[in-house]
């Protein structure tokens, strides 16, 4: 009982500055009320709309006034941007309808007003979108998300392969995330082992090396990269002084996947290194000897006899640089160019740029479910309780 | 013996290998130090700096840095985010690894889970509901706002290091304590915090590293008014690069460096006591 009010203050503490914040964002992922709030009359008109045909006059009506009034209340803008969402397009038809109709007369007939100014109010697919960018509560953005968009009919298709943005980008994603992981590995296994096997002194000493990355701020990282990679950068400078490139030769290095891929593999390492280093320090070197004695040779003892014992430090650091990888943000961002975004900078880019929020949360929430899922693969195969830093 | 000498080429090779993995973990950090000094507003070496005349090397860049009332603006408020966060998250994490160190508390594992999420999740994620959240209870742009957030991130940290320090710990001296009449506060103060205070203090410095470090929070949830070091760096990298980015590195890194030994330190302390 006292265990458990102890913990109890950062529980709670976590559940409201942390957890609150994410279950906000995927509430805002699938609810999504503007348009609904705006256009009550129209919507509820457009219920009972048979889909097939062009709507009665009632239902222009309703969307002229509905509309008129946005404009008033100074909402009409946003309005506008929810529904071209749904279908580009309909933006420009919005506006340039209610500025016309702003100026003019009441009509005799609101339906041919509005299909005068723009025939695309004479299109069931306008009312379709419209109808839909009215869901309060909505999967459209994860439908997005997923490169899917609902037919007319109500079925859900695929969108067309030149409009499919994010499912490549997702795969691109995953596909970075386990080459930067496997590299890792290759990379961290073997000093791994040089550092468990070394004197304690000299241990100590590579282990700071280790070390130094994983202190080092993530901006003064990237900053050394750029530094490093860039095309009037340190490494270009001598290549092109030794002779191995001509000086209009120069390699670019960042500001794409290269940078990327190398900035990452960078600050991710020691991740992967000190999970291995920990289990490998508990092998005796005995086993190995052993082996040897009894005719191994070098790889069949490594193969049979202390890779199987180091699995766990591989599937602990693996997994971690892998979810700390999908998840990666502030690299990509600043060394990554066009070529090196992943999912991440592409929420980012809808919280900030495109200001499609919703968007932005049900992405964020596709990456949420699959980092929770790696999470719990993690707990059970490692124990976050087991995690060690440094 | 053509196996034997088989073994010397990969012994050889191998240290290459780790030798070569060793220098591409610290080199990029190391390059930008004599790169700070430069007196030309380049990136790279220049003739001078390698032929090490002490003309192309200046101090101009500090100067620059030492002068410039936006990156002071931004050492304070990292600093005083930073303090503030890492006081919240030492006392809440050090409780909450007290609790967590007693195997049978109900829904330990399922806690712990909670507690170090923050650590895994993908900060993008964390700071767009943060943003979405915190406007709404008016803390977007404020201090309050940015320190519950690093607070938020930084106490998986020291959940983690308070936890290990107390797996060696002997319950007994608790109970013995307890038995000479002491209360669990008086326990705490005089039996536990002594033995764990290594542990506390790192994961107050990792709390510490990770809100002096952290900028994507304060991309969505701060204001200009809270512009700290990283957020200065980032607008630095992508806006207008001057080196005078690189004497700020220079600092950082040799910060870093004492954070990181005073650490490695404690951690030695700490683990040298008898388990």
């Amino acid at each position: 009982m006292r265990s458990a009010a102890l913990v109890l203050p950062l529980a709670a503490f976590i559940a409201v500055t942390f957890v609150a914040p994410l279950v906000v964002m995927l509430g805002r992922s699938v609810h999504d009320p503007l348009v609904a709030d705006a256009l009550p009359e129209t919507l509820g008109l457009l219920r009972s709309w048979d889909g097939e045909r062009i709507p009665p006059e009632s239902v222009f009506e309703a969307m002229a006034g509905e509309l008129l009034k946005a404009r008033q209340e100074k909402s009409l803008g946003r309005i506008a941007t929810r529904v071209n969402r749904v279908q580009a397009g309909l933006r420009s038809a919005l506006l340039r309808s209610v500025r016309k109709l702003r100026g003019a007369p009441r009509p005799d007939s609101w339906r041919e007003a509005m299909i005068a100014i723009d025939p695309k109010w004479g299109q069931t697919r306008t009312w379709h979108a419209i109808r839909r960018a009215g869901e309060r509560f909505t999967l459209r953005h994860y439908l997005h998300a997923l490169d899917l968009d609902q037919a007319p009919g109500g079925g859900i298709v695929r969108q067309p392969p030149d409009l499919r943005i994010y499912l490549p980008l997702l795969s691109r994603t995953l596909g970075v995330s386990l080459g930067i992981t496997l590299l890792c590995l290759l990379l961290g296994y073997p000093i791994a082992y040089l550092i468990a096997n070394a004197p304690p002194n000299r241990a100590n000493l590579l282990l700071l090396l280790v070390l130094v990355p994983f202190w080092t701020s993530l901006l003064v990282r990237t900053t050394s990269w750029i530094v490093l990679l860039q095309t009037q950068g340190v490494i270009n400078d001598l290549l092109a002084a030794v002779g191995l490139i001509g000086d209009d030769q120069r390699i670019s290095m960042i500001y794409n996947m290269t940078g990327t891929v190398v900035a990452m593999t960078h600050v991710l390492l020691p991740f992967m290194v000190l999970p291995l280093y920990s289990v490998m320090r508990t092998i005796p070197p005995l086993y190995m000897s052993a082996a040897a004695s009894l005719g191994a040779s070098f790889l069949q003892a490594f193969r049979r006899v202390y890779w199987p014992q180091t699995l766990p430090g591989v599937a602990a650091g693996s997994l971690l640089v892998f979810i700390l990888a999908i998840g990666y943000y502030i690299t990509p961002a600043l060394v990554g160019g066009q070529s090196g975004q992943l999912i991440s900078n592409m929420v980012a880019y809808h919280m900030q740029q495109s200001l499609n929020w919703g968007l932005a949360a049900a992405l964020g929430g596709v990456l949420l479910g699959g980092v929770f899922c790696l999470y719990l693969v993690f707990n059970r195969l490692v124990g976050v309780d087991r995690m060690r830093l440094g | 013996m053509s196996g034997n000498s088989w073994g010397r080429v990969g012994q050889l090779g191998y240290l290459a290998y780790c030798s070569a993995v060793f220098l591409f973990l610290t080199a990029p950090i190391l390059v930008i130090v004599p790169l700070s000094f430069n007196v030309e507003p380049y990136f790279t070496f220049t003739e001078g700096m390698l032929s090490l005349d002490p003309q192309a090397y200046s101090l101009r860049w500090y100067r620059t840095v030492a002068e410039d009332p936006q990156w002071l603006r931004a050492l304070a408020n990292s600093l005083v985010i930073g303090f503030a966060a890492t006081a919240l998250a030492t006392a809440l994490g050090t409780l909450a690894a007290l609790g967590l160190s007693n195997p049978a508390m109900p829904g330990r594992s399922l806690a712990m889970g909670l507690l170090i999420s923050p650590m895994v999740t993908p900060v993008i994620i964390s700071a767009a509901g943060m943003f979405f959240f915190y406007s709404d209870l008016g803390l977007a742009q404020t201090y309050p706002g940015l320190i519950l957030a690093h607070t938020a991130l930084g106490t998986p940290f020291v959940v983690i290091t308070v936890t290990a320090t107390l797996s060696g710990f002997d319950p007994n001296l608790t109970r013995a304590a307890a038995s000479l009449g002491a209360g669990p506060v008086r326990t705490f103060r005089r039996i536990q915090l002594p033995l764990i205070a290594p542990g506390v203090i790192s994961g107050a410095l990792f709390a510490f590293a990770t809100s002096f470090d952290e900028v994507v929070t304060v991309l969505f949830i701060g204001g200009l008014d809270q512009r700290t070091i990283p957020r200065q760096m980032w607008a630095g990298i992508r806006e207008q690069i001057s080196p005078a980015i690189l004497a700020v590195a220079t600092l950082l890194i040799a910060f870093a460096m004492l954070l990181m030994v005073v650490v490695e330190w404690l951690r030695r302390r700490g683990s040298a006591k008898p388990a």
